[in-house]
């Protein structure tokens, strides 16, 4: 309203132009306005009207020729439904709105964009042009994305013999066809909750025990953390995560809930774990900054580096965030896919055994990666809240798992001889493939962190950039994935702060690829070496 | 850094506190400029000055004020410093003299008075899911899941009428997934040879497999009699039509934005465009008097009064057909509606999946067809459909998301990471769909169905003296019990919504679940009974009308 009427209180044009012009120097010099103080306000609130109603004047005089030579074109029709009122509005109408195309929203356009993450990039890469070794032995080898594919004929197996009975029940009868196709709770099967516990207390040797009202099924582990941070922070809000760290963070946590993760640097001396003075260093530059911080989001084991988390870390944690008063979230996805000596300790465990507040403890697990079953497309939410439990229960409307897949998992996590010898039998190929993979980077000269779990290597290829900088890193992984056709995740994707480092996912390949694997690596080593 | 300054100034004021007057008579000379805004921009002296510093001047003294009587118990015991260690429990009740002596849990305990006392913070916009789950809708329901109703087992439990769920073809859906649920989830199964693990267990694309698109493609034009093609790389897949709906509004609006929305409207509106998107939902009454169809004028008036609120309106939600009232947009009123939508420059999401659960004559209109007869700009229309209603597989979670945009359809697609559909699912979606004469049939007999029950629903209620809104589509009946409401008010309508929930032992849904302007409408779901339940859902209805008429 006040709008339109500025420019009539200027009357004619001209006059109004003129105390535009002598106040230009308050203009440039807001202060001055504010130093004198008279009429600050009321010239700093109609001066810029004043310009903006200009400036769509200027606008429109210069738009307005165009759109009458416009109707020449379209006249024939207009002219042919001239008797038509509701046409004739359209066409009234389409002169604007050839020019107006309706927007997006400015949250998706930045989403729209194409992938700029050379994560992505390179999985789109290798989805053009996939190796395989019979049918395109000169394909890109999928080296960037973490599946398991080690244990493929298990699950097949049991599915084979079980699939039909446990879907639609062996009887056949007309409830259990409802119990599949009616609406469910959207937070998961009561039957599948208590399944999934027991498979999560199996996979950490039974040291823990969880209780399936705690819990919350979401179609995959990437929702379950988006909850999680919706429920945990506002936008502008932080986490401090620490580096380097799985890729996908950034979508999960930040897309749509405008969090900020904050990354907080570890380093190859400190074997890649998280040292409270960091985190603590971290905190405090974001207080700084005015940015609150929620909570802290580890991945225990940690996804690109596959090292695990001390008991004493875990402790120092629990302890980091009562004194500041934040969550954790724990994603321990990969809690099965152990392949070392060491011990897996989970955060549910340490806090057994410690008399603190536990409600701002979360846990993340899913089946992609311990039961290699990603495209079933289950995770879950274990909680010691109450209300995040309460949220998250309703939020699963907008991604629950389909019934059918809940049923069938429901029968083959009760198998426990079946999950018992799968584990077992994961473990051993993982810890084989893993071996093979590294005595082989070895042989090449490339070593790699030492790891104990997850379906990744972590290596030093530093050695071969050729500068020691984000671009060298980049120009080295371009290398691997257009000439030797790799496709390897780079640091820099994980956050990583040290230049030269790559995680390479061995379990999607099988035993006779790793020998080309390697030789590809050879030729790529060659061509640097030399060319420095 | 101004405020700070000021600040100085400020304290030694306040130390002092008679001398203040100077400082006080100069915010008193001012207090009028603030109280009448008007007044100094009339006079144009100093306002641009006074008027930002004034508050914060006033912001200042009111935290100063705050903070003398917060930290009055914390400063006076500082004395009992050593002694104090040896009480620590006490700290907690906010005398915190003991703590000074270790830094650490010093810090610590200056945070106590907060952390013991309450848990770590959680999001303030969770507060919203928390709060939101306890509707009208909600309490039916979960007093249903109680309590149920059943023939034989439980006769006095209370009988769904609330829940949009389709169980009169379910029978078809059972003898085809005996037969076929193992080959069609691994594939090649026929001859028991190779089976494809491969196709299920591992990563999928996330906006669904492109066989499941074509397939969903084929079977929404079928359902439309064929009127319309779909293409399938327009298609995303979601788990359900729900997140369909929650990632449109996110694409398609910002925080603080506003969808159109004609009213009466299926109850859940509210959780997927506001709950995590933060948009808004500005409902357009539609009347009885017009039976409940839509007019452009009223979203017309709408729309210009959230103009003048200053929320800007990115688009309108129509159900079509209907979800509560079960009528269909005519040609007429979708053609009216893409000129507002183009006039106004907004988008139209269009949610369509209830069209081929259509029992009545008239003839059902897809935006998809409007769009493809005439050369709109389809950039602003966005069709959400799913498996749910039509081929009554909600517990299937298959959604769709159709858009003309670009950028829409790309933005969609990532962020199907957050609700893709499980890989088995899909597969066995694939071949059910793809079996064409399973479908013809299923739609065929379902639609047979669907007019049975409505016709006999509607009918029972006639003879109780309740009139229906003649509806086309759905799975509703949307009932005039305006005569049995004691009092013409929402009030009343939910008295007799509890009586009938508690009394009757019916669930049904309130016409104010579904934001209708008008008390005394309620919406009864049939497709959840069987023929044999009717003349019990009747009787039940008809105790309570009773009970009801004699006062008015």
């Amino acid at each position: 309203m006040t709008r339109p009427r500025s420019p009539e209180d200027n009357e004619p044009e001209s006059q109004a132009r003129k105390p535009a012009g002598s106040t230009a120097m308050r203009l440039v010099v807001p202060l001055q306005g504010v130093v004198q103080g008279s009429g600050g306000l009321i010239l700093g609130s109609l001066i810029p009207y004043a310009l903006f109603y200009f400036f769509q004047l200027y606008v429109k005089r210069h738009r307005s020729p165009r759109s009458d030579s416009n109707p020449t074109s379209p006249s024939q029709s207009s002219s042919n439904l001239a008797e038509l009122p509701r046409s004739s509005s359209r066409s009234n109408l389409s002169s604007r709105g050839s020019i107006r195309r309706v927007r997006v929203s400015s949250r998706a356009s930045s989403i729209a964009r194409p992938n700029d993450s050379p994560y992505y990039i390179g999985l789109d890469k290798v989805s053009e042009d996939a190796y395989d070794r019979f049918d395109n032995p000169n394909g890109i080898i999928l080296f960037g994305l973490s599946e398991n594919r080690l244990c493929f004929d298990l699950i097949e197996k049991w599915l084979s013999e079980n699939l039909k009975d446990s879907v639609i029940g062996s009887h056949g009868g007309y409830l259990s066809i409802s119990g599949i196709v009616a609406y469910r709770p959207f937070d998961g099967l009561m039957e599948l909750k208590g399944a999934m516990a027991g498979f999560m207390s199996q996979v950490m040797g039974g040291a823990v025990s969880f209780d399936p009202s705690q819990m919350v099924l979401t179609c995959g582990a990437t929702p379950a953390l988006e909850m999680l941070c919706f429920c945990l922070a506002d936008p502008g809000n932080a986490f401090l995560v620490p580096t380097p760290y799985y890729p996908g963070f950034d979508r999960d946590m930040s897309w749509r809930t405008g969090v900020e993760l904050i990354p907080v640097h570890c380093r190859r001396t400190d074997n890649f774990i998280i040292s409270i003075g960091a985190l603590d260093q971290a905190f405090n530059q974001a207080r700084k900054r005015g940015v609150k911080v929620r909570g802290i989001l580890i991945s225990n084991p940690a996804n690109p580096v596959g090292n695990l988390l001390p008991r004493e870390t875990l402790d120092s944690l629990l302890d980091f965030s009562q004194e500041k008063n934040i969550h954790i979230i724990a994603d321990e996805i990969f809690a099965g896919s152990m392949h070392g000596t060491k011990e897996f300790v989970s955060m549910a465990e340490v806090l057994d055994s410690k008399d603190i507040d536990k409600t701002r403890i979360h846990i993340v697990y899913g089946l992609s990666k311990d039961l290699s079953l990603p495209g079933f497309r289950v995770g879950a939410i274990y909680s010691f809240n109450d209300s995040v439990l309460v949220a998250a229960k309703r939020l699963t409307r907008f991604s629950s798992i389909s019934a059918p897949t809940q049923r069938l998992l429901t029968s083959m996590l009760s198998d426990t001889r079946f999950t018992q010898a799968y584990i077992k039998t994961n473990k051993k190929r993982i810890r084989e493939m893993h071996d093979l993979f590294v005595a082989g980077l070895k042989q090449l000269g490339i070593e790699c962190t030492l790891s104990s779990a997850g379906l990744y290597c972590w290596v030093d290829l530093s050695g071969l950039i050729p500068s020691y900088s984000e671009k060298g890193e980049l120009d080295l992984w371009e290398k691997l994935l257009n000439i030797a056709k790799i496709n390897v995740t780079p640091g820099s994707a994980c956050h990583c702060i040290e230049p030269g480092w790559f995680r390479c996912c061995f379990t999607s390949l099988s035993e006779e690829d790793i020998p080309i694997v390697i030789e590809r690596i050879r030729k790529v080593a060659e061509t640097c070496k030399s060319s420095s | 850094m101004t405020r700070t300054r000021f600040a100085h100034t400020g304290t030694s004021e306040q130390d002092t506190k008679p001398t203040t007057t100077s400082s006080r008579g100069g915010g008193g000379g001012t207090v009028m400029r603030i109280i009448v805004p008007l007044q100094g921009v009339v006079q144009g002296r100093g306002g641009l000055f006074l008027g930002s510093v004034i508050p914060c001047a006033l912001f200042y003294f009111l935290q100063l004020y705050l903070k003398r009587h917060r930290s009055a118990p914390s400063t006076p015991p500082p004395p009992p410093q050593d002694a104090a260690a040896s009480y620590p429990p006490s700290s907690s009740e906010g005398q915190l003299p003991e703590v000074s002596v270790l830094s650490r849990s010093f810090s610590r305990i200056h945070l106590s008075p907060r952390s013991p006392g309450g848990p770590a913070y959680l999001s303030s916009r969770v507060n919203l899911v928390l709060k939101g789950g306890d509707s009208l809708y909600d309490i039916g329901l979960r007093k249903v899941s109680e309590d149920p109703y059943h023939e034989a087992g439980n006769p006095d439990g209370v009988i769904q009428l609330g829940l949009a769920e389709n169980k009169l073809s379910l029978d078809l859906v059972r003898d085809w997934l005996a037969e076929n649920a193992r080959e069609a989830m691994l594939g090649g199964g026929r001859s028991g040879e190779e089976l494809n693990i491969d196709g299920i267990a591992s990563y999928q694309p996330f906006d669904g497999l492109m066989e499941l698109k074509v397939a969903v493609a084929e079977f929404m034009s079928q359902v439309m009699e064929k009127a319309v093609s779909f293409n399938p790389s327009q298609i995303v897949l979601t788990a359900g039509a729900t997140p369909a709906i929650e990632m449109l509004s996110f694409c398609l609006a910002d925080t603080g934005n506003a969808f159109l929305v004609p009213t009466p409207y299926y109850p859940c509106f509210d959780r997927d465009v506001k709950w995590r998107i933060g948009v808004e939902i500005i409902p357009v009454p539609c009347r009885s008097g017009d039976n409940f169809s839509l007019s452009i004028t009223a979203l017309d008036r709408a729309f210009n009064q959230a103009k003048k609120r200053g929320t800007k309106v990115r688009g309108i939600i129509i159900s079509n057909p209907s979800n509560p009232v079960g009528n269909l947009l005519n040609r007429e009123t979708l053609y009216g509606l893409l000129d507002f939508a183009r006039e106004k420059n907004i988008h139209i999401v269009s949610n369509e999946i209830f069209a081929g659960s259509t029992h009545g004559n008239e003839e059902f209109v897809s935006m998809a067809e409007i769009i493809d007869l005439e050369d709109f700009d389809r950039n602003r229309v966005h069709i959400v459909y799913g498996l749910s209603k039509d081929l009554s597989l909600p517990g299937f979670r298959v959604g769709v998301i159709y858009s003309f945009n670009e950028n829409v359809l790309a933005a969609a697609k990532k962020l199907t990471r957050f609700s893709s559909i499980s890989a088995p699912s899909q597969r066995l979606l694939v071949s059910m769909l793809s079996d064409a004469k399973f479908i013809q049939q299923f739609i065929d007999i379902n639609r047979g169905r669907l007019r049975g029950m409505y016709v006999k629903f509607v009918a029972g209620l006639k003879q109780l003296g309740i009139e229906c809104i003649k509806s086309n589509g759905g799975f509703y009946c949307w009932a005039d019990m305006r005569a049995l409401i004691r009092s013409y008010s929402e009030k009343g309508e939910l008295e007799l919504w509890d009586k009938l929930l508690n009394v009757a032992k019916v669930n049904v849904t309130p016409g104010s679940s579904c934001h209708c302007i008008e008390p005394g409408w309620f919406r009864f779901c049939f497709t959840t009974l069987t023929e044999k339940d009717i003349p019990v859902v009747m009787e039940r209805i008809r105790k309570i009308s009773k009970t009801c008429k004699y006062p008015s």
